[in-house]
């Protein structure tokens, strides 16, 4: 049955509650009936598509990743699918090129993902400062990149790169330094640069949202105490914006994961980097080898460990936070 | 400005500031200098893009002839292109931000058992990268011949778990349920309460999400090269990704240039056109 009726009102937490305290309501059984089901109207919209689009497809690989194509020697005989637990799961993790695929998007991350959310964190302490001039112009400089869709960055990343025409690469050569952007050691750097240009600004900008949201006695009663610059944003500013800060962290994770535009548009001018560069480009090498079942274990493991990083880490900030 | 007049002045540091602007004016070129030789190399014929100098004009500035040549190659697939993402990015935006204004309101203003597990499911999905699971969805939707359609970009871009998740946020905290009340006194639906009262409110908000999503299904590039094998129902990104792979030799890189520009100009104009709410919605969203 509805556990609710007029007469308890709804258990929002302190901090939603606007105003005071609700009087409490005579009962008015007449308008039990359509506010029962207004919640199930509302959601239902979203919800059947959230099923299609999102639930059904996980269950789908969840349950591909089960079986196997198992096709006759001759290949006379259309191929039948097999069930075969998790070898899948076993296969992939022994494939050295997924792992490897893995493991590099975990390291490029652990490098991009600090060094970006620290960039973003200074521009933003440096722009909330009292005294910064030109504000407006630096935010929305900043800011620029993101407006740029992730594809049309890498085309031009690209360009820039590209050996034979990048223009960065002719003006170092000026003064005697030769680079190439493209050569194993570089790539990872590449597209790194790429993910970091892309999405400081848009970190930047909600670390700056958080800032600005600071009451201003705060800062005050810190100043007044001879708190300033770098120890105000130490000791007051950083520990307040936490939330957005653990925000773009996770987000950032989440993104790692998903890495495959920018590499796949630097192949373009890069033809050693590899088809399976990154975990989803490796995935979709099996597609192409018509071996969706493979694919989708890949997939299924790829988002076990996105989930269980993201995941782990708001845990690990929010015991920790709670611990202070 | 509230810094300008707020508490004691601090003495002023010369060679503090000079640091300060000097971070600022390097992280700006940083941003701005990939989008300024972006901009310039839209303005050079084929002949000019790699001689010289990139990060400036060259003698002739072509930029015209370069859009009306981008616009006639193929018979105009780019303003086919164009069209296509306008389509997706402005439809998808719109109707995503109306299910999870709903979706939010509803998990937001109503006690209902679930409540919670449906909340954390769609929290779950905020965690979930979405393109992993384009490969399956591609499956479904070619099994049941959605696929090569306009509606196998549309349906799943509709759908925004995040959406529903600051639309939540931005329920709980600004639509009070003194007015909700009032609105079921004065005896109006549940629904006609939503749509006069509580999509008012959170109006600013919703543009948020919607500018949220906006980005995301303009950006996107996976699923609808997943999805689409007709390249006139393509949208820009995969176009122009397409033609670059093609190293030039269909269509030149000067124009390809241009059409990367071109096609960042909607986005920028509506993050100018919208600058005042999305500001505020930011805010609201990280400040959970």
């Amino acid at each position: 049955m509805h556990p609710t009726t007029p007469t308890t009102p709804a258990p929002v937490r302190p901090h939603e509650r606007t105003g005071p305290t609700p009087p409490p309501k005579a009962a008015r059984p007449r308008t039990t009936g359509p506010r029962r089901w207004a919640p199930l109207g509302f959601l239902l919209p979203f919800g059947a598509l959230f099923l299609l689009t999102f639930v059904a497809p996980i269950c789908y690989a969840l349950h591909q990743s089960l079986f196997k194509l198992h096709r006759s020697g001759l290949g006379l005989t259309p191929p039948t699918t097999v069930f075969t637990g998790l070898s899948n799961y076993t296969e992939a993790l022994a494939d050295r090129a997924f792992t490897s695929a893995v493991l590099r998007v975990l390291l490029i991350g652990a490098v991009q993902v600090p060094l970006m959310l620290g960039l973003a964190l200074v521009l933003a302490l440096l722009l909330d400062g009292r005294r910064t001039p030109g504000k407006r112009f630096f935010r929305l400089a900043f800011f620029l990149p993101y407006a740029v869709p992730g594809v049309i960055g890498g085309l031009m990343w690209s360009f820039l790169y590209q050996p034979d025409v990048s223009p960065i690469a002719r003006a170092l050569a000026g003064i005697g330094l030769h680079v190439d952007f493209t050569s194993d050691g570089a790539l990872p750097w590449a597209v790194g640069n790429m993910l970091t240009w892309g999405w400081t600004g848009y970190n930047m900008i909600v670390i700056h949202s958080a800032l600005k949201a600071i009451p201003g006695e705060y800062a005050e009663a810190a100043e007044l105490d001879g708190c300033t610059g770098w120890r105000l944003a130490w000791h007051i500013k950083i520990p307040m914006v936490r939330p957005a800060l653990v925000m773009s962290t996770v987000f950032s994770i989440i993104g790692m994961a998903q890495l495959y535009n920018e590499p796949v548009i630097m192949r373009a001018v890069a033809p050693n980097l590899s088809g399976d560069w990154t975990p989803i480009m490796a995935a979709q090498n099996e597609v192409a080898a018509n071996n969706y079942q493979a694919a989708a274990a890949r997939s299924v493991l790829l988002a076990l460990v996105i989930f269980v990083l993201s995941f782990g880490f708001m845990r690990f900030v929010n015991k920790r936070g709670a611990a202070q | 400005m509230k810094d300008a007049t707020k508490g004691p002045r601090r003495a002023a540091n010369p060679a503090g500031r000079i640091g300060v602007l000097a971070v600022l004016v390097l992280a700006a070129l940083y941003s701005l200098l990939p989008v300024w030789w972006l901009v310039v190399s839209a303005t050079k014929g084929s002949s000019d893009l790699f001689t010289g100098n990139g990060f400036w004009f060259a003698g002739r500035i072509e930029l015209v002839r370069n859009v009306s040549d981008l616009l006639g190659v193929q018979d105009g697939i780019y303003g086919r292109w164009l069209l296509n993402s306008l389509l997706y990015a402005v439809g998808g935006a719109l109707v995503a931000t109306l299910l999870s204004a709903m979706a939010g309101y509803a998990l937001a203003k109503y006690a209902f058992r679930g409540r919670e597990a449906v909340f954390n499911t769609v929290l779950g999905a905020v965690l979930l990268p979405a393109p992993l699971f384009a490969l399956p969805l591609y499956l479904m939707f070619s099994a049941t011949h959605v696929v090569n359609t306009f509606w196998a970009v549309f349906i799943p871009s509709v759908v925004s778990p995040f959406g529903v998740y600051l639309s939540r946020i931005y329920a709980a905290a600004a639509v009070p349920d003194e007015l909700l009340e009032a609105g079921r006194i004065d005896g109006a639906g549940e629904f006609r309460i939503f749509r006069s009262v509580a999509l008012r409110i959170l109006q600013p908000s919703l543009v948020t999400v919607g500018l949220f999503q906006f980005v995301t299904i303009w950006t996107n590039y996976l699923l609808p090269s997943l999805m689409l094998a007709d390249n006139r129902l393509q949208p820009v990104t995969v176009g122009l990704v397409a033609w670059k792979e093609q190293r030039g030799q269909t269509v030149p890189y000067n124009l390809i240039i241009t059409g990367a520009l071109l096609s960042v100009v909607p986005i920028v104009l509506m993050f100018l056109l919208l600058q005042r709410y999305w500001k505020a919605g930011l805010t609201s969203g990280s400040v959970k």
